[in-house]
This record gives structure tokens, sequence and C-alpha cells, in this order.
């Protein structure tokens, strides 16, 4: 079929997906099915090229503020910014952005993919720079494997053609290195003082810390000092002060993360006011720590997938004078296996309590809570319920640890009595 | 100094055998031992370790190929001590990758086999597919048994060990005989996870009547609120595989 064809008819799709309020794969699903050949035709145009950026967690916060950081300097940017990270959800972006020739008016692609659909589409689209930020355990039920995991950021990196930018403090991410000509490789990282802060996979459930490695090789970026949301980086040695606007302090590394990558994009005389002043700016992706307002009260809204990222949410959030909510599905894409809750530990909720437990797995997770002896007021499976009890009960700030579908599911719902940014 | 009745629970290889949140497991005993009324001493054993002396109660996880790669020959070393507390009644939970070790071998796809400490007569062929999904069993003594399971092994039984139970929805052993687990004496190995014990609160209570009866006697129960466990076993009974 020919590519103007191909293009229209996967417009339409994608029309008629918008109006039946579907996801936003569906178009995508579509255009792969009838021609295979449109995400890399389409790419291969672009001046600069494609970034990939991948790993466990944090891939849609950092995809955002490296947006920010290149549309800073003046680069049209491509992005698949709805956090539907399967080849399909890149199509239907795609689909969403180019004329009807098929053609896409953009400088560069930068866009967060999903570790295994990354190995693919880097066959098809090799891409200039990648970005790989860390292996947590996560989806066992689809990766079977924390290392395997670590195979497929691998050859991710194998397939860049250009600079391939690598975590220094995870452990499974700087060993990549080895395969990688050195020219190759850039790292970002952090300062001793903060290293603690970010037990890698290994320590999970070491009560020894694991030796460190005694030669680190140089990063571009590192994350220096952080207090509260004011961040000191040292970039080729030299200190870079900012306030974010980012919460959480994984938030604020992958602030170096996206750093570095630019720096690797961008030319040796951008402006650099311009980069630290968009970097201030970036706001939270929707449900990373997004915050909106309900009944003139912050309600903030953590999205919670693996262990790590639990346990980091929950070390970076502190929850005095806020009522806190926890909502899990059991969704193919929240994962099935609910194991992963009894990696995460919730001491910290235990002076104030957890005042709501929803969602499908809601008995899971409050017998998990039950076990750290933590006292709830309210475990209710049904979200929308669960939300209108959770806000009736209190006047104060509130906070949700939701994972994947569950986050969806309560933006629906809030959406109803709030302003909601609108994800297409 | 508390007079309170205290039983010691030895986590094997915690660092690099905890893979699907087998912390979970380790903390039920702990706590329910707890509001049984008990003093819990926890201790864990990784490679190099000296082994402890009375023990009371043993777990032990899973873990990826590389961390059982790195406690095998340690494993190999420490099995006279554990054959000798397994026959002496000690109870034990080993899941997924200390489940396939505590029996003869495991056989890998290319035909390389990894010896294991025969404390259990299974062995283990890797398969071609992993076995992954929620999962339900039947047990004679322990009623419906609800996890989840995540194994590309396939595990046989041997003459010497029972199943732990009846599968009667997913996989199991090895997709082929309905069986899953094994049992010797007061040893339970299984591929569930979950994790395995807090949805499964009448294995815990066995495990740790079986531990203090073996000290100290007898066992009087405390009466535990399990009304959260019931419900979350209901709904994963009825989630897709």
């Amino acid at each position: 079929m020919s590519k103007p064809y191909v293009t229209l008819l996967g417009k339409a799709v994608r029309t008629i997906a918008r109006i039946r309020g579907g996801g936003s794969a569906l178009p995508g699903l579509f255009v792969e099915k009838i021609d295979p050949d449109f995400i890399r035709r389409t790419l291969a145009e672009l001046p600069h090229g494609t970034v990939v950026i991948s790993g466990t967690n944090g891939k849609t916060t950092t995809t955002k503020m490296v947006v920010a950081l290149l549309e800073s300097q003046g680069l049209k940017v491509f992005t698949n910014r709805t956090g539907s990270n399967f080849t399909r959800g890149v199509a239907a972006a795609l689909l969403g952005e180019v004329d009807n020739k098929g053609k896409l008016d953009a400088d560069i692609a930068v866009l967060e993919l999903d570790e295994a659909h990354a190995v693919h589409f880097v066959k098809t689209v090799p891409p200039h720079y990648s970005l790989l930020l860390n292996v947590m355990r996560d989806q066992l039920d689809r990766f079977g494997e924390i290392d395997t995991t670590a195979k497929m950021l691998s050859q991710i990196a194998n397939a860049t053609t250009g600079t391939v930018v690598l975590n220094r403090e995870d452990p499974r991410v700087a060993a990549i290195a080895k395969s990688l000509s050195a020219d190759k490789v850039h790292y970002f990282g952090l300062s001793s003082e903060l290293a603690h802060l970010f037990p890698s996979d290994d320590d999970m459930r070491s009560t020894t810390t694991a030796p460190k490695q005694l030669q680190r090789p140089d990063a571009g970026v590192i994350l220096n000092k952080l207090k509260d949301n004011q961040a000191e980086f040292l970039v080729e040695g030299k200190p870079l002060t900012t306030s974010l606007k980012l919460h959480g302090i994984y938030n604020i590394y992958n602030a170096a993360a996206a750093l570095a990558l630019a720096r690797c994009v961008l030319p040796a005389e951008h402006d650099k006011e311009k980069l630290v002043t968009a970097l201030s700016e970036v706001t939270p992706a929707f449900g990373r720590g997004e915050t909106l307002t309900v009944n003139g009260q912050p309600f903030e809204l953590v999205l919670v997938k693996n262990p790590s990222g639990f346990r980091l949410s929950l070390a970076s959030f502190k929850p005095k004078d806020y009522a806190t909510m926890i909502a899990v599905n059991d969704n193919y894409a929240d994962g099935r296996d609910m194991s992963w809750l009894w990696d995460v530990e919730f001491e910290s909720l235990r002076a104030g309590g957890v005042a709501a437990v929803t969602g499908m797995r809601a008995y899971d997770m409050a017998l998990r809570l039950q076990y750290d002896e933590i006292e709830m007021s309210l475990v209710e499976p049904d979200l929308s319920s669960a939300l209108r009890q959770f806000i009736a009960a209190s006047d104060g700030p509130k906070r949700v640890y939701c994972t994947y579908t569950a986050m969806l599911a309560l933006r629906r719902e809030l959406a109803k009595i709030t302003d909601v940014e609108q994800i297409s | 100094m508390t007079d309170k009745k205290q039983i010691t629970v030895l986590q094997l290889y915690p660092r690099d055998m905890n893979i699907y949140g087998d912390w979970g497991n380790t903390l039920v005993l702990k706590r329910r031992l707890e509001w049984h009324g008990y003093d819990v001493n926890l201790l864990a054993y990784n490679p190099g370790d000296t082994f402890p002396h009375d023990i009371d109660l043993i777990v032990g996880g899973g873990g990826q190929d590389s961390g059982q790669d790195i406690i095998q020959n340690d494993l190999l070393k420490i099995a006279p001590h554990l054959r000798k507390l397994a026959d002496d009644n000690v109870p034990m939970l080993m899941i997924c990758g200390l489940y396939q070790l505590f029996g003869k071998f495991f056989k890998t796809q290319d035909g390389h086999v990894i010896e294991g400490i025969g404390l259990l007569d299974i062995e283990t062929h890797a398969g071609a597919e992993r076995l992954t999904g929620n999962i339900i069993t039947e047990s004679d003594v322990f009623g419906e048994i609800i996890g989840y399971e995540n194994h590309s092994g396939q595990t046989f039984l041997g003459k010497n060990v029972h199943p732990l139970g009846k599968v009667v929805k997913g996989a199991g052993n090895n997709g082929q005989d309905d069986t899953e687990g094994a049992r010797y004496r007061n040893v339970i190995a299984t591929y569930m996870h979950g994790s395995l014990l807090p949805k499964n609160p009448a294995i815990a209570d066995f495990l740790i009547e079986q531990a203090i009866v073996r000290k100290y006697g007898t066992f009087t129960p405390t009466v535990i609120d399990d009304r959260f466990a019931e419900l979350a076993r209901s709904v994963a009974s009825k989630r897709p595989r």
C-alpha cells in the first residue's frame, strides 16, 4: 500500500479511536499490521536521528526532560509522550504528528521504549543515541529474570550507531560498557555522598553493602548534592545549581541522565542558560508525582510499578500531613504477580496509617500492610468508591501510590471533579 | 531479659536467593510467631558464613541463574548440616531455586548437570518454555493452596517424597503429572510464591507448630485475624492465569 494511503487510513483509525475514548495503541497496531516499514521510513528522514530511552524506572520522566532540554535549544522534537512505550505506541504518536503525505516535521525523535519492545525496535530503527537508566526487578512474569532485562539493554546499546549514555551507579547497566568501544560510551552518576540512596537490585535483601567498584569511570554529569528541590550537578566537573519542580530523589537523578544525553546531542556551543532554565521548569510526567488539585488541596499521583520504585517513592515523599491511599491492580500492564509488594517496606507509613487501600488486589495490599502492622481505615477494591470515600474522609493534602492501570483509572475518575491534563 | 520462649529462624542465602518476594515468607513466619507469643531470633546465612547452631526453622527462596551459581558450592558444603536437620524433623520451606537445588540435580538445556544436595528425592530438567501464572493446588493437609509460579525447570518427584499439592489450575512441577511441590518429613518445597505464606497461613502455622512442638513439646496457637488473607485468596483464585 502506498505511503499516503497508510498515513490517511492510520489517521482515520486514530480519530475514531479517540472519539471512542479508547487507548493510544490501537491505531498504532493498525499501521503496524498494514505497513510494518512505516516507523523506520518516517524516522529515517530526521536530520538528528532517533534517541531511545529505556530501563526499568524513570523512562517517562527522563524522556520528558530530554525533550524539554533539546527544545530549549530550538530543536523540533518528536516524542511518544503518552507513555505508551510499545512499538505500536510510537506508531500511534507518529500518526498524530505526520502530515497527510507521511512527513514528520521534526529534527530529532526522542522515544521511551519498554525494554523488550526496544530490542525489536532497534533492529528496524538503529538509534543514533541511547540512554539506559537502570535494571531492577520488574515484570518478572514477562521477563523471567533481571539478567534477561540487562541483556535486552545491552542489545539496545549495541544497535546504537552513535553515543550510548549509561548509569554508572547501576552495576548491570555499567557492565554494558564492556561490550562497546570506549569512545561510544558516556556516563551519568552520583557523588559518593548520594550513592547510598540508590541501592541496586543486588542490595535489595543484602544486609551488607555490596563492595563498590574501586575504579569508577568518569561521568560527564554527576548529581552532586541535593537539598529539598535544590540540586547541584557537576557537569564536566563544573558545578551547576538549579531548583527543580520535580519531586523525589530518583526523578532528580533522572535529570542528570537527561542532561548527560542532551549534552551528547547538542553542539558544544549550546545555550547553557536556557538549558538550565528548561530543566528547572520541567514538571513531573502524568501520574509520576503529578500534583492535581482536589477541594483546594494538593492531590498527588505517584506511579509505582516495582519494589525499587515503590521504595524510592516512599523514601522521597514524606507521609506527614498527607492522607495516603494505595491502589494496586493486576492487569497485564501492572503485572499479574503480587510477590513484588513483599519486597517493599512500609514502616514509614506506620505513624500516620493508610487511609485507603483499593484496586483489584486491594486485599493483597491490605495483607501486606497487616504484616507491617500498619493501620488501614478503608479497604475497598472498587476504585471509584474508594476514591470518593478517601476524598470525603479528610480535608488535607492527599497522595495516592498507584500501579499503572490503577493510575489511568483514577485519572479518569478525577477528571470528573478537577482539571486533569488529557493525555492523547 | 524476657522470659518468652524463643524460636530461631534461619534465612538461607537471603542476599542471592530472594527474587520473587521471598522476604514475604520470612516476614509472615516472624510476625505470626510473635503474634502467637514467641520471640523470634532471625538469622541470615550467606555463602562463606559459619553455619549456626540450634536452628528451629529454615526458609529459603528463589534466585536468578547467576544467584544459583554463586551459592551452589556453598550449599553443597553445608548439605550435611541441612540433611541432619531435616532428618531431625526441623521444618523448612524452600521456594523455586532452592527447591530445585535441594533435589538431586538440575539438568540445563545444553545437558550440563548442576549437582543438588539430594535432600529431596527429585530431579529437575530445564524446560523449553517458562511456566508462569497464577496457580491453585489442592492438598489433603493444607486445603487449597494459592500462589503464583514462574519457572523454566521441570521437576519430577521420586519415591521418597510426596507432592505438596495436586494442580487445580496452572502448571505445577512439570506441567505434565499434575503434582506441585514436594514434602519430605517437615520440609516443604514448592514453586509457588506470591508470596506463598501470606496467602496460605495454614502452611505458615504448620511450619510454626512443628518448630515449637519440636522445641517445647506443645503449641497453643492464638487466633490470628486472617480476614485479609481469606479475601486475597478468594480474589486471586478468580484472576486470569
